[in-house]
């Protein structure tokens, strides 16, 4: 590494230090993954008819 | 006059930060700058918090008194109306309020800036204010018996569905004005590097706690164009499954809050350092991914979702957070260890939790706060998330006493700790009768544990959660539970009355100091209470941040209790439910 040059940091621990890239990650996955995929599966359930 | 050390929580930072002239103060005791603007609005929600508190612990001991069978208390409307009242002064505004307050007190101080709006936090705590005030008369109007679910069909006021609806726009806004400070922070340089990592755990609970008010908006928002007729109806499925993405998340919300403040008050209390802030920050990352899907257990016997969405939401992707969860649980304690072993307090296992801060009712509540957490909630919280299991106990008692010992023993006690620092440091009021301090987290702590264990156990034999008459009294066929149960529920009503009391004990201490206190201002905080004396002189490597032989035990003991009650429940299911 050239003298003055700050160490490369890795990946992960910028990721944690970007608020704006948690936030995102933090709104998506569970959206994706509990959230659209619930509607998804409710949505797609045939409506039920009375006898 | 005390000085405490705060090596862990402060990041090195510019002296001048971004305040405005005039606008910030060295505190006296921790040397901590406090901006004069977030700290008016974090005795504000303080304040506001505590408020909450009462109403809802007012309705925690009516109910208490009515899961009794022997007392009884409350007729059928009154028992929902006030279970309604205390779910949502309880869980939502007490805990909110609080929690945003931690924001903008972690916010400005750790990050010596300035808050980023004053306006924006006067809009979020009124209309956080008004939001509250209009679903309590909503409730106590009694036009709005809906539990704190409101699960549809059941049909609200459209005040209180619009009162829900204006608390999560304050709180959003709330936590937009935390984003912003980030922001100005890092923009201004008033720190260098990383984040402290409490700022970051406030982080982790802001990002969740944005996931939580969106999904609380997509619910509550058509239920109220139901309410007031501009929409034919919503589908109940489509319902329960977008409104756990408000009630199970704002949970997470408080673990992560919960969290940060024990790391907090470890620094205050002791002087301790996270054992590893990478660690620390990656359990952090896990919650921000993956906690949230944690949701999905409250839909494990919903019919409208299928097996692969339950299986994988509670229990591949959720493990993960359960991974950060015991992270947690042992740093927290490690460092804890590590503080005490080099001070020289180095004796067996456990000198260093013998000779601990126990007169501190900061450090008490922390370290109850962490073991009524660890060992009651997240124990059961795995079990209890795990489908089969869940069949067992959905809709018991059982489910109650899951989340009476996370939120209120874990989340409550947390913050309640946090108040014995955050009163003389930001209020600048000394607390009056000091012994009365150091027994309150006791009180509640035990009365707590006491009630949950009721709880859970009569849950075991299957009483159901959110029932006035679990006897079905004037029933045409004799019906009801055998005495073990009755046992339970009594277990219960006593915790309840404890626990009741240590919350009563710490709303009138915290009164009495806001308002009659003596002032400290120009002198600093005066101390609770440090180590014991006693401490052998530190030798060489006592500083080794990673001899932490007694919180290995305590591990051992924790990983053990829950292969016991998972492999008890497991038993159990098989006892019951016969596949041939």
């Amino acid at each position: 590494m050239k003298p003055g040059r700050e160490p490369r940091k890795h990946p992960i621990q910028r990721l944690m230090d970007n608020p704006w890239w948690l936030l995102f990650l933090g709104i998506v996955i569970p959206t994706v993954s509990y959230t659209f995929w619930a509607w998804y599966e409710v949505l797609r359930m045939p409506q039920g008819t009375l006898p | 006059m005390t000085t405490i050390t705060a090596d862990g929580v402060l990041p090195a930072r510019t002296p001048a930060g971004n305040h405005l002239a005039g606008a910030v103060r060295s505190c006296e005791t921790t040397g901590l700058p406090l901006c004069a603007v977030s700290s008016r609005f974090v005795r504000w929600h303080a304040v506001a918090a505590v408020v909450f508190l009462l109403i809802g612990g007012i309705g925690a001991i009516l109910l208490a008194l009515t899961r009794w069978p022997a007392v009884h208390l409350l007729n059928p409307p009154w028992y929902y109306r006030v279970l309604t009242l205390h779910g949502l002064n309880m869980l939502i505004f007490w805990i909110l309020n609080f929690e945003v307050a931690i924001l903008y007190f972690v916010g400005t101080t750790l990050l010596n800036s300035r808050l980023y709006s004053a306006a924006l936090a006067w809009a979020g705590f009124l209309l956080m204010i008004a939001g509250a005030i209009i679903v309590d008369i909503a409730i106590l109007s009694g036009t709005s018996d809906v539990l704190m679910t409101s699960y549809v069909p059941l049909l609200a006021h459209p005040a209180f569905y619009l009162g829900i609806i204006l608390v999560a726009v304050g709180c959003l806004l709330g936590v937009i004005n935390f984003f912003g400070t980030l922001y100005i922070a890092k923009r201004d340089g008033t720190y260098e590097g990383s984040v402290p990592l409490v700022v970051f755990g406030a982080t982790a609970a802001a990002i969740i706690a944005v996931v939580t008010l969106l999904h609380g908006a997509a619910a509550m928002i058509p239920a109220f164009l139901w309410s007031v007729g501009l929409m034919d109806g919503v589908d109940p499925s489509w319902y329960r499954s977008t409104w756990w993405g408000l009630g199970h998340m704002s949970q997470q919300v408080n673990v992560c809050a919960m969290v940060s403040v024990w790391y907090l008050i470890g620094t205050l209390s002791v002087g301790s350092k996270p054992l590893s802030e990478t660690v620390c920050r990656g359990a952090f990352l896990l919650y921000i991914l993956f906690i949230n899907v944690a949701s999905a257990h409250h839909l494990l016997t919903d019919p409208g979702v299928g097996a692969a969405w339950k299986i994988w939401n509670t229990s591949y992707a959720m493990y993960l957070a359960v991974l950060a969860s015991m992270v947690h649980g042992f740093t927290v304690p490690a460092s804890i260890e590590v503080a005490m072993r080099g001070k020289g307090f180095r004796r067996g296992l456990f000198g260093w939790l013998t000779a601990a801060p126990w007169k501190n009712p900061a450090f008490s509540g922390f370290f109850l706060s962490l073991v009524i957490f660890g060992f009651g909630g997240g124990i059961t919280g795995v079990v209890l998330g795990t489908q089969q299991i869940n069949i067992m106990a959905h809709n018991t008692l059982r489910i109650p006493g899951h989340f009476h010992v996370t939120v209120v023993g874990g989340t409550t006690l947390a913050f309640m700790a946090l108040t014995y620092y955050l009163v003389p440091l930001v209020f600048r009021r000394e607390f009056p009768a000091r012994v009365l301090c150091r027994l309150q987290p006791w009180i509640f702590g035990i009365g707590i544990t006491l009630f949950a264990i009721g709880m859970s156990f009569a849950g075991s034999y299957g009483v159901p959660r959110r029932h006035w008459d679990v006897e079905f009294s004037g029933a045409l066929f004799a019906t009801g539970f055998d005495s073990g149960a009755h046992v339970m529920l009594g277990l219960m009503g006593i915790g309840g009355v404890i626990a009741a009391t240590g919350l009563f004990l710490y709303i009138a201490l915290v009164v009495a100091a806001v308002f009659f206190g003596r002032s400290n201002a120009g002198a600093g905080m005066e101390p609770w209470h440090t180590e014991r004396s006693g401490g052998e002189v530190a030798r060489p490597g006592d500083e080794d941040e990673h001899h932490t032989p007694g919180t290995l035990v305590l591990t051992g003991i924790f990983l053990l209790s829950f292969v016991v009650y998972y492999f008890a429940n497991w038993k159990w299911l098989s006892d019951v439910w016969h596949v041939r």
